[in-house]
């Protein structure tokens, strides 16, 4: 029992790139277990997407036809079913929606621990040493998984995507779906959001977070855009106050920017705004917490009150 | 019928902190309701207000302290409020979501509400697993990271709408009973009226240990075990701006000038 199952994500008949690193982080764990990767794709259009999986480091391909896109109930009896034929020792997926949605219920169903959103991984002789984030992404922990097999979800953007193309058997895995335990039914999909704006085609982002406190001082930023003609983006939370449309919110469940400049004003960094400016080819980061972890990505770092600081940029920029 | 809403008594660290010894000393610790499941409140409570639900009851694992948060939750309100805890909870038990679930499991088959709803994750842990693995242990339905949605009692379902990455949404019908993870952004939560705060500090807590609740030693032995704190990396060349409020701000001028989205 040394093999590693990384189960990929894909959505409307696309391969999600998390998927790609994932196979990454599955080879180096396979190699480090001496055991073989073995992938699924499951639902959809099953056999092209494994094309694409057709990686270095990658042992075997199992394709899982059932379903047209994700459903919980069909991923919950696919990977258990393809658990128990293949017996691996970790079972890896991309933390995601989706996997929040199925990967608890595959632990519980198997009684395997399950540690999620990890950002690093080293087998040791304890066991399977993750790496976690705490307290928003201030503190760094190690959480040991002392029993083997498990589950384990990673976080995106923290492995480099699998490269090459290998010579990969591609297999399919047939097993009998209980329809009577299907039950939920996915009807369909939306886009979020009326779109005042297209923070996607900004060169200069001003992105504002929760540190701007009140909606009366957002008065600040908006001076500041006005005179360097900067469109203003949003985190989550100022989203979620009814303070901007859901168009100008940026991070995973919004946009994916890539400026020249993104400048980050009383934003702490959660993970979830990083992974949406990841793409900038400068950020700048004004924030009073010198641990905010906005300041562990940032080319330019000013620890210091917004208040003080924007104000006196706008004058200058005047 | 009764709604079961779990929360969890989240600790954030303070701006100015230290690792000790590989951990974070109490005196840097600030606890309080985790964020996403006050929307989870928020939104039970709405629902009894609007008379589809006849009562709501918390249910939460956490020491004597959490008792302070717990009656946040009922002057936000909350009609009951149901705390598990031992001290052999203490810590590496609850690292494995799973002992969460198996802790809340019994209470919510003893409550039997239609609908539970937990935040998607807490703020201090982020392992955004508690609501699914509740759901599977007691073989309920679930939906995770939802961020709308309507009963219908006579399907005896519920409609849910999940967000996914990139700004779409799924939607989604499941069967009732079931347990809901919320998102943030569905609701405004409300502010605790003084009086509310006054009036639940004379509710009850129903506090129940493990054993009370049929979940035995065995099933606690934890499987993962908590290492040592540390600060994250660095990237190792961002460049700290030193100086006053004008000295910074001219270095983000020049910053800007130099990438060209300002001009001189």
């Amino acid at each position: 029992m040394s093999d590693v199952l990384a189960v990929v994500e894909h959505r409307r008949g696309e391969i999600r790139d998390v998927s790609l690193e994932l196979l990454g982080a599955g080879a180096d764990l396979a190699d480090d277990l001496d055991g073989e990767l073995h992938v699924a794709v499951i639902g959809g259009n099953a056999e092209a997407i494994a094309d694409r999986l057709d990686r270095d480091g990658v042992d075997v391909i199992h394709t899982i036809a059932d379903g047209a896109e994700f459903n919980h109930d069909v991923y919950v009896q696919a990977v258990g079913a393809l658990y128990e034929a293949l017996e691996p020792a970790v079972v890896l997926t991309p933390h995601t929606v989706n996997a929040l949605d199925y990967v608890p219920a595959v632990a519980v169903d198997l009684d395997l621990p399950l540690v999620t959103d990890v950002i690093d991984m080293e087998v040791s002789d304890e066991g399977l040493q993750t790496t976690r984030s705490l307290y928003e992404s201030k503190i760094d922990a190690t959480v040991t998984i002392t029993e083997r097999p498990c589950v384990v979800t990673l976080r995106p953007g923290e492995w480099a995507r699998a490269t090459g193309v290998g010579s990969v058997p591609v297999e399919d895995f047939e097993f009998e779906l209980d329809e009577s335990a299907v039950g939920s039914r996915v009807e369909g999909f939306e886009e979020a959001g009326t779109g005042d704006v297209d923070v996607t085609a900004a060169d200069f982002l001003i992105g504002v977070g929760r540190g701007i406190g009140e909606a009366e001082n957002l008065s600040v930023i908006e001076d500041l855009a006005a005179v360097t003609d900067a469109t203003i983006a949003a985190s989550r939370p100022l989203v979620d106050n009814g303070w901007f449309d859901t168009s100008r919110q940026v991070g995973q469940s919004g946009k994916t920017v890539s400026p020249d400049v993104y400048l980050a004003v009383g934003i702490s960094g959660a993970v979830q705004h990083v992974a949406g400016i990841k793409g900038a080819d400068t950020i700048i980061a004004v924030n009073t917490d010198p641990h905010a972890p906005i300041f562990d990505i940032a080319d330019q770092a000013i620890v210091g009150d917004l208040f003080d600081v924007i104000p006196e940029l706008t004058e200058q920029l005047r | 019928m009764k709604i079961l809403v779990t929360f969890a008594e989240v600790a954030a660290v303070a701006d100015n902190f230290e690792i000790e010894d590989g951990a974070v000393a109490d005196r840097y610790l600030e606890y309080d309701l985790n964020e996403w499941d006050e929307y989870a409140l928020e939104a039970a409570v709405s629902l009894r207000e609007e008379g589809i639900a006849e009562e709501v009851v918390t249910v939460t694992i956490g020491p004597e302290r959490s008792a302070d948060t717990i009656r946040m939750a009922l002057a936000k309100g909350a009609d009951r409020a149901i705390r598990i805890w031992d001290d052999d909870l203490r810590g590496d038990p609850l690292e494995d979501v799973s002992t969460r679930a198996a802790l809340m499991a019994p209470v919510v088959e003893a409550e039997a509400p239609t609908l539970v709803l937990s935040g998607v994750q807490a703020a201090d842990d982020g392992y955004g697993s508690t609501g699914v693995s509740l759901a599977r242990t007691l073989g309920w339905q679930w939906g995770a990271v939802v961020n709308d949605f309507t009963l219908d009692r006579e399907a005896d379902s519920v409609r849910v709408r999940r967000e996914l990455e990139g700004g779409i949404e799924e939607i989604t019908t499941l069967s009732l009973p079931a347990v809901l993870t919320i998102q943030t952004g569905i609701n405004d939560p409300r502010y605790a009226s003084l009086r509310g705060l006054q009036e639940a500090q004379a509710q009850e807590i129903d506090v129940q240990s493990p054993a009370e609740l049929g979940v035995w030693a065995d099933r606690l032995e934890p499987r993962l075990e908590r290492g040592e704190l540390t600060e994250p990396p660095s990237r190792g060349d961002t460049e700290y701006v030193e100086g006053d409020p004008p000295e910074q701000a001219t270095a983000i001028a020049d910053r800007l000038l130099e990438a060209g989205v300002v001009q001189e």
